[in-house]
């Protein structure tokens, strides 16, 4: 039911497309990070997605987009398992990570490859530094010196440092919504995962702070493969290289974004893009 | 009318009473008004109850001073009164209490909030609720009847021989005493921790569950590490209302404690509390400075329960400051 595009096929007829960026995708380097086959998934008897097939490039950055309630999220939390915190909820199908199957993954381990930054920036009533350095902790890194040294390095990553180098022991609580947002993913990249996915970061900051944050994300794309459900399609359009829309817990068209927002080939994905409806 | 009053006169008065009335006739004012007068009640009778508790332990606290607080002798014939056994028998059966029922209590609130299934926890709870209406009387019979010869023929028996080494477990197993107070205090206390820890830990956001896990942080770390600190502020507050409970329990310490105003080292002693010995010898006190003492000891466990709280709170102050949840 879904339509899948391979992305291998697709960026080399749609690379000519857009040669004024600088982020067209290198055809020959690109492959599949994640490979979802065939996902259904249920809440209980209720099913929110229907037959998925989508991969995932490496190192690229790939948005989802559609209106509230299409399962673009919950698609999203499927790819790391966050799904499995509610009663009820299944999914059925494969997710291959490297050729490995995520959902017989052992948890703990899939999610610390797979790192995840949610819509509401949530940093632990802790200090900066400990924001960050949790996950190294619960990850078993200890030593005063190596923890501070990750802790920089994820602060660097996350284009925060400079902000923060000298109150990284002040309340994760005294910094803006925008920089709480950097260090939520300063905190998920220090474990180093190999795929950042981000549930609309950006919907609760402002234009600047949004501007950071997709900077950010092009920095990021040379070191991980990113997925981001935004409700934000000039978003989607300005920093992704691929886009997929969903549309009543279906994907409907799957393809680079150049192509997605030029020439959609369904004309569900016209109407929406056009904000005919959503 | 009031016009003419503001031309002549130039005073704001009688424009401020319009006002007043104007804003009266609205609500606001009324409800600002009654809520104060509820508010202000609590202030005036807390601050009634100290005066009385006060002014009617005159005589004792004229003849006695400082002494009262350290003197170890209670002795109504002579009256000689000191309140040193009665604070050690409060604090010691309430410090016993805590310390089986605050891990008990917030073990059973995590494994409530977190890990049980919502139906489990739901029933469990509502029967947890229930233990914490139990009247104190009640408690005090179980603990006659159930506690105090287990205690005599079983526990202390096996205490005495594995840790007998210590002087906290020594001396004959009578069953009533400090230990048999300390533990149906634990019982009576744990319900106020575990349904109120359980209610702050369910309040903790889910994002924060959620954060710990996207970093591959396991179910049990994530409670452990995230949420249960989290809570933290919320879990010591039940912690301290069990201990004010603890402190102040009358009945069920009175019926299972001993009453024998002596300090003792071991837990198997009979002891007195303060709450038990106002109950148990208001009614037969003779002679007024007999009474003043007795009211003066009414004081003294005012005195203490705020102290403890206030030491409690300047603790959750200390340890806030690191990682504040609210800069």
């Amino acid at each position: 039911m879904g339509v899948t595009m391979d992305p291998l096929l697709v960026t080399a007829t749609a690379g000519k497309d857009q040669p004024e960026k600088s982020r067209t995708t290198h055809p020959a380097k690109t492959q599949a990070k994640l490979r979802v086959v065939d996902l259904n998934f249920y809440y209980g008897k209720v099913q929110a997605l229907h037959a998925i097939s989508l991969d995932i490039a490496a190192n690229r950055i790939t948005a989802l987009i559609g209106p509230s309630g299409c399962g673009k999220s919950t698609f999203l939390r499927s790819l790391n398992r966050m799904h499995e915190m509610v009663r009820h909820a299944r999914a059925e199908g494969q997710i291959l990570l490297d050729n490995q199957n995520a959902l017989e993954m052992e948890v703990s381990q899939l999610r610390r490859r797979v790192g995840m930054v949610f819509q509401k920036s949530n940093p632990f009533p802790k200090s900066i530094f400990d924001n960050v350095a949790y996950g190294l902790r619960v990850n078993g890194l200890k030593g005063k010196g190596t923890l501070r040294e990750a802790v920089e390095r994820s602060l660097v990553r996350a284009a925060l440092w400079d902000e923060v180098k000298d109150k990284l022991h002040k309340s994760a609580y005294a910094i803006s919504g925008g920089q709480q947002q950097r260090l939520c993913i300063a905190r998920a990249l220090a474990v180093d995962p190999e795929v950042l996915l981000l549930d609309e970061p950006c919907s609760a900051l402002d234009p600047i702070a949004t501007a950071k944050i997709e900077e950010l994300l092009f920095e990021l794309k040379n070191q991980c493969t990113i997925v981001i459900v935004t409700h934000n399609m000039q978003q989607a359009a300005r920093v992704a290289d691929f886009t997929g829309f969903f549309l009543l817990g279906e994907l409907i068209e799957f393809n680079e974004t150049g192509i997605i927002f030029k020439t959609p080939a369904k004309k569900e994905t016209e109407d929406y893009i056009t904000g005919r409806f959503g | 009318m009031a016009s003419t009053a503001v031309a002549v006169g130039g005073a704001p008065r009688p424009g401020r009473v319009r006002a007043f009335l104007l804003r009266l006739r609205s609500g606001d004012e009324i409800a600002h008004l009654i809520t104060l007068i509820f508010a202000s009640a609590i202030f005036l009778v807390t601050v009634l109850l100290v005066f009385e508790l006060y002014r009617n332990s005159a005589l004792a606290r004229e003849k006695f001073g400082w002494q009262f607080f350290y003197s170890r002798t209670w002795d109504p014939v002579f009256e000689q009164f000191g309140a040193l056994p009665f604070i050690f028998g409060t604090v010691v059966t309430s410090a016993v209490g805590l310390l089986m029922a605050v891990p008990l209590g917030v073990g059973a609130a995590i494994f409530l909030a977190e890990m049980a299934p919502a139906r489990v926890s739901d029933a469990l709870t509502f029967v947890i609720e229930l233990l914490a209406a139990v009247p104190s009387v009640i408690y005090g019979l179980l603990a006659i009847f159930t506690l105090v010869p287990l205690l005599r023929t079983t526990v202390q028996p096996f205490l005495k021989r594995t840790l007998g080494f210590l002087p906290l477990f020594q001396g004959p197993a009578y069953g009533v005493g400090l230990l048999a107070a300390g533990l149906i205090l634990a019982i009576m206390i744990v319900p106020f921790i575990v349904s109120i820890s359980r209610e702050v830990l369910l309040a903790v956001p889910v994002e924060q569950r959620e954060a710990a896990l996207a970093l591959g942080a396991t179910r049990w770390e994530s409670t452990w590490k995230v949420v249960v600190p989290y809570a933290r502020a919320g879990i010591l507050g039940s912690i301290f209302l069990a201990m004010a409970r603890a402190l102040g329990e009358t009945m069920a310490v009175t019926m299972v404690i001993g009453n024998d105003p002596k300090i003792s080292s071991s837990l198997f002693a009979p002891g007195y509390s303060i709450a038990a010995v106002i109950a148990n010898e208001f009614t037969e006190a003779t002679g007024d400075l007999y009474v003043h003492a007795l009211i003066e000891l009414g004081l003294v466990l005012f005195i203490l329960t705020i102290v403890l709280n206030g030491l409690a709170r300047l603790l959750i102050l200390a340890t806030h400051r690191k990682g504040t949840a609210h800069p």
